[in-house]
């Protein structure tokens, strides 16, 4: 099947251009001044055409925790989201720590067909940071990455056993960094907000003793490391010092963490509850730097959906996350593009073709003969949100009533149109 | 008139509410020194003290506030541990609204449970302590013992001293007393000093000395002698000996400085038993001048439901 997209605004690692794009049996076959007869026409007049957006850090709760969301539902809250491959992370129930979970996460991916789907396995079984999880037959099984997301595997030895073995399967692990002896229960950052609010805190140093201990070992042993959703300011000069001397390590930050201060929290509004904590503004202005500098590799959501019940608690005992993959391109392209901090195109890597690149995926790039995965989008056009609205499960969003520009009008995946507004 | 139908803390209060709390707590201390305490002021109310921690002073102080003013009480106690399976708090909280109580005194060991509950319930909601967070009766009552002895507030000095980190009534002292124009001097182990608590109006002091020096007022926290485990401080014996209060230390306060404490008190970790007991101490006055206070809050709130509900 063929599908003429016409005079939209492409962004291409080359830049912006204004062009027709072709496709032809699921890929791009055609950039430039087209015509075309006997296919399907969209009018991308006044809209952006960009590579479909890569989210490299998404919890789908299917199997265990469909109340919260699964995976027919976390896959229409991407395509809405403007996201055609979505890797989810490994905690559910039973954990993603062997090649039946990840078979099955596979074959319900195939089954709903929206986005594709990617599993990640957990490192060490039941993500208990004890023993290597069946790490071989879930490559084989098609996991793309291994993470204990939700915490740090806290044995140092454990650890350089993982990414070694992991290395040998060509896999990298991405890791959740927080010192969990430090954190001590902590559920918000530790400053002047915990101690106004009497919630309990927890210090920049419980992430970035993590993040430089992974660091460590990746240079020790020259083995590549993918740090996730680094929220501090010392985080990212950590990082960015890693690399200035040539460690392998890429590093991703999420749309809150350059968006939001701790100041929210000030009503106890369980809906800021994060992991890692929302920090302060000199946090938020250090990841913006990360990003345009480079030392933040890519954005992702850490889309963690929650059933109200697991939110409409005391902030101690509310589940952690925010459901955010429906709102990630409009907040990043709000904050970050119309702000000045990155350009479109610089958007669009850090979105798209940065994180295919980490994982080693396909597509993430408008070029010919790549996978047609693309999305059309009204980055002018301005919205009120409303976690409500969402079509995940998961409501809970910090954003309720921000207005940010940037609407997905059609998300194609390998040709095919899977949402469209 | 209280601005709001609960009291959920002394941060979100002005200096002006907080004087109308003092200023009723004074007639109601009369009140409590007549013979026989018997009035109607609330007769057909019902409070209900609805507490997740252990309290003996606190509970009986909202108790008999009530009582004493002709409120009916129930008393709920709720083991902590249940508070993470069995029921909700706000599912309680709307049981306690259907069987239509007025008033609900709560004390959680989670910061910002009582304004979770304020929110899901009409009845006025009354923070008795919410972990580390504030303890609003205890530092009004403290207020008023400090009004009551120097006749004003503004322009003395408070030193604190103990574990500020863990305890909500520094936190809700530091509110009133900023706000009516003290100085607040705190000092305690690093391990007890709560973040960027200078950008909240403390002054951070470096010695017990320096805390205390000219100081109107001494106030001891109680040290939670478990936290010892915890690696807060390694012994009371060393806590008393460089974070405690004592006679030596006492001389660096203003003359006749007085001495508060929320309690209990650890004898001989916070404060020697001589002090406790000794002339300066107000830690038993604090006591009735708590019940003055929380009775004041009850009729003041109660004019809040009279008008608005």
């Amino acid at each position: 099947m063929k599908l003429l997209i016409k005079n939209g605004t492409l962004v291409t690692p080359q830049g912006e251009i204004r062009a027709d794009l072709l496709i032809n049996d699921g890929k791009i076959a055609a950039i430039g001044a087209l015509s075309e007869s006997g296919c399907k026409i969209i009018d991308a007049s006044g809209k952006h055409v960009l590579p479909g957006l890569i989210d490299i850090h998404v919890h789908l709760r299917e199997p265990g925790y469909e109340g919260k969301e699964d995976i027919k539902s976390g896959s229409e809250a991407a395509v809405k989201g403007g996201v055609t491959q979505v890797c989810c992370m490994p905690n559910t129930n039973p954990v993603c720590d062997n090649a039946v979970v990840a078979t099955y996460i596979k074959a319900r991916a195939k089954e709903v067909n929206l986005c594709k789907i990617h599993p990640i396995g957990a490192i060490t079984k039941g993500e208990q940071g004890e023993t290597l999880a069946d790490i071989g037959k879930m490559k084989s099984a098609g996991v793309v990455a291994l993470s204990d997301d939700g915490k740090s595997v806290m044995n140092s030895y454990i650890m350089r056993l993982a990414m070694e073995y992991a290395n040998s399967f060509g896999l990298k692990c991405l890791c959740h960094c927080e010192d969990a002896n430090l954190v001590d229960g902590g559920v918000v950052n530790e400053g002047y907000n915990s101690t106004l609010t009497g919630l309990k805190g927890s210090l920049r140093a419980a992430e970035d003793i993590m993040i430089s201990r992974e660091i460590a070992l990746s240079e020790s042993l020259d083995i590549p490391v993918h740090i996730c959703h680094v929220s501090t300011y010392s985080g990212v000069e950590i990082i960015r010092s890693a690399k200035a001397r040539g460690v392998k390590v890429t590093a991703e930050t999420c749309p809150h963490y350059f968006i939001l201060t701790d100041d929210v929290i000030a009503d106890y509004d369980t809906f800021t509850k994060v992991n890692p904590p929302l920090r302060e503004r000199r946090d938020v202005e250090e990841i913006i730097r990360g990003l345009q500098d480079g030392t933040l590799d890519c954005i992702v959501t850490d889309h963690a959906p929650h059933a109200l019940k697991d939110k409409q608690t005391e902030y101690n005992l509310a589940a952690s996350g925010i459901s955010g993959i429906e709102t990630s391109l409009a907040l990043s392209y709000t904050y970050l593009v119309k702000t000045g901090k990155l350009t479109l195109c610089g958007l669009a890597e850090k979105m798209c073709s940065a994180p295919a690149k980490i994982l080693g995926l396909e597509g993430g790039e408008l070029r010919e003969g790549a996978p047609a995965d693309i999305v059309i989008a009204d980055l002018e056009k301005s919205y009120t949100i409303d976690g409500n609205a969402f079509v995940s499960k998961g409501k809970n969003t910090p954003f309720n009533g921000y207005k940010v520009n940037g609407v997905v009008e059609y998300t194609i995946v390998d040709g095919e149109i899977k949402y469209c507004k | 008139m209280l601005k709001d139908k609960d009291l959920l803390g002394l941060q979100h209060l002005s200096a002006d509410e907080i004087n109308l709390i003092l200023d009723g707590a004074v007639a109601t201390k009369k009140f409590l020194e007549g013979d026989r305490k018997c009035s109607e002021v609330l007769k057909g109310r019902t409070l209900v003290t609805l507490f997740y921690e252990n309290s003996t002073r606190t509970r009986t102080s909202f108790e008999l506030a009530a009582k004493y003013l002709g409120a009916n009480v129930v008393n709920i106690s709720v083991a902590t541990s249940s508070v993470q399976k069995g029921e909700t708090l706000v599912d309680t909280g709307k049981t306690l609204d259907s069987m239509k109580v007025d008033f609900i005194a709560i004390r959680h060991p989670m910061a910002g449970a009582p304004a979770l509950l304020a929110k899901n319930v009409a009845a006025s909601v009354i923070n008795g302590g919410d972990g580390m967070h504030e303890h609003p009766t205890q530092a009004l009552l403290d207020i008023f013992t400090l009004k009551e002895r120097y006749g004003k507030i503004e322009g003395l000095k408070v030193a604190i001293l103990g574990d500020i980190k863990h305890s909500r009534v520094a936190l809700s002292n530091l509110f009133g007393l900023t706000k009516l124009g003290a100085e607040t001097y705190m000092y305690a182990p690093g391990t007890m000093l709560p973040k960027d608590i200078a950008a909240l109006g403390a002054h951070v002091a470096n010695s017990r000395e320096e805390a205390v020096e000219g100081a109107d007022a001494v106030m001891g926290l109680r040290i939670q002698l478990e936290r010892m485990n915890g690696g807060l401080f390694p012994s009371a014996g060393e806590y008393a000996k460089y974070f405690g209060i004592d006679d030596g230390l006492m001389k660096y306060a203003k003359k006749g400085a007085i001495i508060l404490h929320p309690g209990p008190v650890n004898r001989g970790v916070e404060l020697p038993p001589a002090l406790i007991d000794g002339e300066t101490s107000f830690i038993n006055r604090q006591v009735t001048n708590g019940l003055a206070v929380r009775m004041s809050i009850l009729k003041l709130l109660d004019g809040y439901r009279g008008v608005r509900l």
